[in-house]
């Protein structure tokens, strides 16, 4: 896929002179212009273009925002607040910023959705999976310290608990939680650094993102049959049939994110994030940004400070190892109807986590959270191994990516 | 050609692993700088004492007072809290602590006001907070509660709350830190 034959002629003298000393022009035509793509992909393959626009918002957002933003306990609070009243479009900015990371974060968890309902993570794809999880994680580190800069309650108290995940780790927890904060608590020192990281991540997140489509370019992309492309005419080319697809979603989506930034500004924030930081006193009811509430359930349901640290962490870690627990031959689980149903079961049990993050950890919700977390770990531990085993190969399972969208044509009945 | 029948294999395999380890070495060493400049600097470890009057406190009052950015309980208990914390069997404890380990004075008790769990700051400070089922602390966060010698009773805190290193300078005076 990745190696298909270049078909770029320079045709000025200046393409020439420059494609003999670096084929720039004829990478990116042989990568994104006519780079053969799975002719049957669906809408749901649409979402890397709307990451990438996201990405870019952003960043651009985001370098602007720290022209104005002071990094220092006293004055952070009162900077945003400067950047809402009295800087030229800054709540504009600001906003788009704020409602960008949520934004991307939707689009993630549907890309990864779709990665996890078609099998993209089968080989040959497994490095890409797991670039895909870096990336993800690499989101959630950018997106932690991005939150605490407003230093406001939530801010402050998010900061806390996060860092003290920290502190569990038996003999070096401690020195571990001064050395992030370098302070004896969240203070000062822990902002300073934690705004220099927070635009630090996203430039290492792009060159991961690089990575994820070299290593997609060279494997090429599934699709919704989950059958390896065989012939050309499995394939169009990336341009203009896919570009324009892409675009036409991105832009929907831009729409849908135009909507809350004018409308719902604050929709998918916290209201203690507008009071001041306060050492002393914590809100009564703390809640992570909404995008980590499953695995923030998760830690919770732990009746034990290193067990629940270890249940969070290795709810991400096992979907990351999924391209060795589900080894079934069939990627797509559109011809694996058991599988199929195990799926819905997990989106559903992690979306109730989600629910279930944002309670107070008391009563049922403790036991709706302990149950579901179970079933999160048996899903990927014990039901996609069995599953890998036992389930049936489908006889409806097409010949070819053509024949699934064109139906099996005489030509192919024969050659069989 | 002679000279390689005299290579001294055992020698080079020396010389490359001395190489190795000096290489490791000085990296680590330059490296350490880069890490070390993250923990509390000079200006964090000086605000390292405080003195603190704790004649206004009357009896079943508690005030919060703020050592190294942290805050500290500092509670007059009533004859009834040290009764409950002396009564409780120690055994049974997941933190197993006496009253007397918890508190110098039995009348004074002196604590970091920070759940050992994932660093909350526990209710039970004002007359109208949640004091929790051991009537000490409570902390909102992950539900841990705590008794009125700071023992964690239940909930996921795995310790009791710390205790500051402090000195009573007086009847009315202590110094922590």
């Amino acid at each position: 896929m990745g190696h298909h034959e270049s078909n770029y002629q320079p045709k000025w003298a200046i393409e020439k002179w420059l494609d003999e000393r670096l084929p720039v022009i004829r990478m990116m035509s042989d990568q994104f212009i006519v780079f053969p793509t799975p002719r049957n992909l669906n809408y749901w393959w649409t979402l890397g273009m709307v990451l990438f626009f996201f990405l870019i918002i952003q960043i651009v957002t985001g370098i602007v925002l720290a022209m104005h933003y002071v990094a220092d306990s006293g004055l952070a609070f009162d900077s945003v607040e400067h950047i809402m009243r009295d800087v030229n479009w800054g709540w504009l900015l600001r906003y788009m910023h704020a409602n960008g990371g949520s934004f991307f974060f939707i689009a993630v968890y549907i890309h990864i959705l779709r990665g996890l309902y078609y099998g993209s993570y089968k080989a040959p794809r497994e490095i890409l999976w797991l670039v895909g999880i870096v990336i993800y994680i690499l989101m959630m580190a950018a997106a932690f310290m991005g939150y605490v800069l407003p230093w406001g309650q939530m801010s402050y108290w998010g900061a806390t608990v996060i860092t003290n995940l920290f502190s569990a780790i038996p003999w070096v927890g401690d020195s571990i939680t001064q050395l992030l904060w370098g302070a004896y608590s969240v203070s000062q020192p822990t902002l300073n650094r934690f705004f220099a990281l927070h635009y630090l991540v996203p430039m290492i997140l792009a060159v991961f993102v690089i990575i994820h489509v070299w290593a997609l370019h060279v494997v090429g992309s599934n699709n919704p049959e989950g059958l390896d492309v065989k012939t050309k005419e499995d394939t169009l080319p990336f341009h203009p049939y896919f570009t324009m697809k892409d675009l036409f979603v991105a832009i929907s989506v831009l729409g849908i994110y135009a909507f809350f930034v004018f409308y719902m500004s604050n929709y998918m924030g916290h209201p203690d994030n507008y009071i001041r930081a306060n050492p002393m006193v914590t809100p009564t009811h703390i809640v992570p940004e909404w995008y980590f509430l499953p695995f923030y359930a998760i830690l919770r349901a732990v009746p034990d400070k290193l067990g629940g640290v270890i249940a969070m962490f290795g709810a991400i870690i096992v979907v990351a190892i999924i391209p060795w627990l589900d080894t079934h031959p069939i990627r797509s689980l559109r011809y694996r109807p058991i599988a199929r149903i195990m799926f819905w079961l997990f989106v559903a049990t992690a979306l109730l986590l989600g629910f279930l993050g944002a309670k107070p950890a008391s009563g049922w919700y403790i036991t709706a959270s302990r149950a579901l977390m179970v079933f999160w770990f048996v899903y990927f531990l014990i039901i996609l191994p069995i599953l890998s085993r036992m389930e049936r190969n489908n006889d409806k399972l097409p010949g070819s990516i053509s024949e699934a969208v064109l139906g099996k044509s005489d030509d192919a009945a024969e050659a069989r | 050609m002679s000279t390689a029948e005299t290579v001294d294999n055992s020698r080079r395999d020396f010389l490359y692993i001395a190489t190795g380890a000096v290489g490791v070495t000085g990296t680590a060493m330059a490296v350490w700088p880069f890490i070390d400049q993250m923990n509390p600097d000079a200006s964090q470890k000086a605000l390292s004492s405080i003195e603190v009057d704790i004649a206004p406190i009357e009896v079943g009052q508690a005030i919060t007072v703020v050592w190294r950015g942290k805050p500290v309980f500092i509670r007059h208990r009533t004859e009834e809290d040290i009764k409950l914390a002396v009564e409780t069997d120690v055994a049974e404890l997941r933190d197993p602590q006496t009253d007397a380990e918890r508190a110098q004075k039995p009348e004074w008790l002196i604590m970091i006001g920070i759940c050992t769990h994932l660093g909350c700051v526990p209710l039970g400070q004002k007359p109208g907070d949640v004091k929790g089922d051991y009537h000490g602390w409570f902390c909102p966060c992950h539900g841990s509660h705590y008794d009125s010698a700071g023992r964690i009773r239940k909930g996921p805190a795995p310790r009791n709350l710390d205790l500051p290193g402090y000195k009573f300078l007086s009847d009315t005076l202590v110094k922590i830190g």
